[in-house]
């Protein structure tokens, strides 16, 4: 009984951690960028569309789509405001570039956590459920809206799966993951393969937060720790690997579970950070990676 | 002409510590006590920016160093009581041990993967810290009964001493040819070992110094301030603040950690009526510093003179 609760109430959660984890992972794949404000962006639409539904009054479904709008735009904002003058700012040696970016995503995600703190209070908010109700799952007493947000996370995850492995489009960024000059050389145009990448993220990180408002509840002293969550599994899963980000993200929470409750709820964070540990020495490139 | 831009900064380094010298005349305890928090902050992005600057690695988790050393010491000195001088060095040892253990693994990673081993090395130790409570404080802290100095204006003479001296000794070896053959390796590895330079000997002596420095700083920290928590010390974001006070001050100046250090510390303080937008103010002038003058304050200021 308590494994079947473990196994149920843990699905939709790590869903959710997954759809993170893919924008992450896709955006280190394509354009290089360990994006920091990674949780920030995911709080800006939870914000965003808790208060279009319930403030505004535009209901669930309004708030859910005015927020993935609101994770699309802060995903432009941070490409094109951030790391894109980053990138081509002369004054930046070529080497030194990756670490500029970081500490720009870093400071970016710091600012937004900040602001909306400022705006919105610390207080975590939770959007009314998309889909009120309870079901009862294998005995296990389960909201609608759980399975609803599990359902809708791995199809999303799964089409994005399609997109970049089947679809040329998807070729395309695969290809800019792998050798942006040779691409270049195709006749590709560059800048656009990066806007599409990001417009990806932008809906996923987007969908991401929505759904944790509405499932779990979110505030602005949250950025920082999702940041940390989509790294971990990023990095355990294989940076620039969907797949692996949805193995890690299932892997990493169901050891957390686990540990919370076979051994000591204290002890929670301990096995993921040893996973991780295990993962960069043995194999950096992550479970499922391909560098 | 390289004479004359170090001789500029000579002269700028002696005002800057003549005026810090006499300013506990006129100011109040308390901006001293910001002031001296500023040096030994200070003394972290400067061994930061050694490791950075010059060896190219960049090291997430500064703080791993520094909670290494300022927590071995606290406890020495809470648990045993033994005199701050045993326990400072004490925690300086344990800082380089936990720095090369850290290091001789990660520093066979490339890129990313060396950030993020010493990313999870202070995740690791936050963790163990909270976990082990009923020694170490857990998320409280703890306080050690013996203090550096009871006034204000001592204290921060020992701070600023304490950097000037640092200043003085990092920035020498950044000079030396250890330091010229740190920046090859850091810039251009394969060069540098193609020259017949062992490169990997090179990085784990410059972690070993930038591990004694943070250890080192981080104990005396700790007798400064009277106690040790993981909140003060060891949190990400102290390592962020590190980050950013070595890259506005300038990367690969050393003395633009100081600098950068104590004009973040200042800046916070100063803007502190702001309430919460203070470290909005706080990133969002360190982000416009990254975009339009990346070489930092110090760096920009040393270049221009350099193109005259």
């Amino acid at each position: 009984m308590l494994a079947r609760q473990i196994l149920i109430d843990g699905f939709a959660i790590r869903a959710l951690y997954a759809l993170g984890a893919v924008g992450f992972t896709l955006i280190f794949g394509v354009s290089g960028v360990l994006n920091l404000a990674h949780g920030g962006i995911m709080v800006i639409a939870a914000l965003i569309g808790w208060f279009t539904a319930g403030e505004f009054g535009a209901g669930p479904y309004g708030g859910a789509l005015v927020g993935i709008l609101a994770g699309l735009a802060s995903a432009y904002a941070t490409y094109l405001l951030v790391v894109r003058p980053i990138q081509r700012s002369r004054a930046i040696p070529k080497e030194e570039s990756e670490i500029f970016v970081l500490t720009g995503t870093l400071l970016w995600g710091i600012m937004i956590q900040t602001a909306l703190a400022y705006k919105f209070t610390d207080n975590p908010v939770t959007m009314r459920p998309i889909l009120p109700g309870v079901v009862t799952l294998g005995g296990v007493r389960t909201p609608r809206n759980e399975i609803m947000i599990a359902v809708v996370c791995w199809l999303v995850i799964g089409l994005v799966w399609l997109l970049v492995n089947r679809t040329r489009t998807g070729k395309t960024l695969l290809a800019a993951s792998m050798n942006p000059r040779g691409l270049t050389l195709l006749g590709f145009e560059l800048s656009r393969v990066h806007l599409v990448v990001w417009s990806i993220y932008g809906v996923l990180a987007g969908l991401a937060g929505v759904l944790l408002a509405s499932f779990l509840g979110t505030g602005s002293g949250n950025a920082g720790q999702l940041t940390a969550s989509a790294f971990s599994i990023v990095v355990v899963g294989g940076l620039g690997s969907v797949s692996g980000s949805l193995l890690a993200a299932y892997l990493v929470g169901y050891l957390e579970t686990l540990t919370a409750y076979l051994i000591a709820p204290t002890l929670r964070p301990i096995p993921a950070l040893i996973l991780l540990v295990l993962v960069v020495y043995i194999r950096p490139q992550g479970l499922l990676g391909r560098r | 002409m390289r004479s004359l831009l170090s001789s500029r900064l000579l002269w700028g380094a002696l005002v800057f510590v003549a005026v810090a010298a006499v300013l506990p005349l006129w100011l109040s305890a308390y901006v001293l006590g910001v002031l001296t928090a500023g040096y030994y902050f200070g003394v972290f992005a400067m061994a930061w920016d050694l490791l950075f600057g010059f060896a190219g690695e960049v090291n997430f988790g500064p703080t791993f160093l520094i909670g290494l050393g300022a927590y071995t010491a606290a406890m020495l000195n809470n648990r045993f009581g033994l005199a701050i001088p045993w326990c400072v060095m004490a925690g300086i040892v344990s800082a380089l041990i936990g720095g090369l253990l850290l290091a001789m693994p990660a520093l066979r990673l490339r890129g990313p993967y060396f950030g993020l081993v010493t990313l999870v090395a202070v995740l690791l130790l936050q963790n163990a810290i909270v976990i082990f409570a009923g020694v170490t404080g857990g998320e409280i802290g703890m306080t050690v009964p013996d203090v550096l100095s009871l006034s204000a204006a001592t204290n921060y003479w020992y701070g600023l001493a304490f950097m000037v001296i640092c200043a003085v000794i990092l920035f020498g070896l950044s000079r030396s040819a250890m330091g010229l053959i740190l920046q090859a390796s850091g810039q251009d590895p394969i060069e540098a070992r193609a020259l017949g330079f062992n490169v990997t000997k090179h990085k784990l002596m410059a972690f070993s110094i930038s591990a004694v420095f943070a250890g080192m700083t981080g104990a005396l920290l700790v007798f400064y301030m009277g106690t040790a928590s993981v909140g003060t010390l060891i949190d990400i974001s102290i390592g962020v603040q590190i980050i950013i006070a070595a890259v506005l001050g300038g990367r690969r100046s050393i003395l633009g950690g100081a600098l950068g250090a104590v004009f973040l510390i200042g800046a916070s303080e100063v803007l502190r009526p702001l309430g919460q937008l203070n470290t909005f103010v706080v990133s969002a002038l360190a982000l416009a510093v990254i975009l339009f003058f990346p070489d930092g304050l110090l760096g920009h200021v040393l270049r221009r003179r350099e193109a005259q």
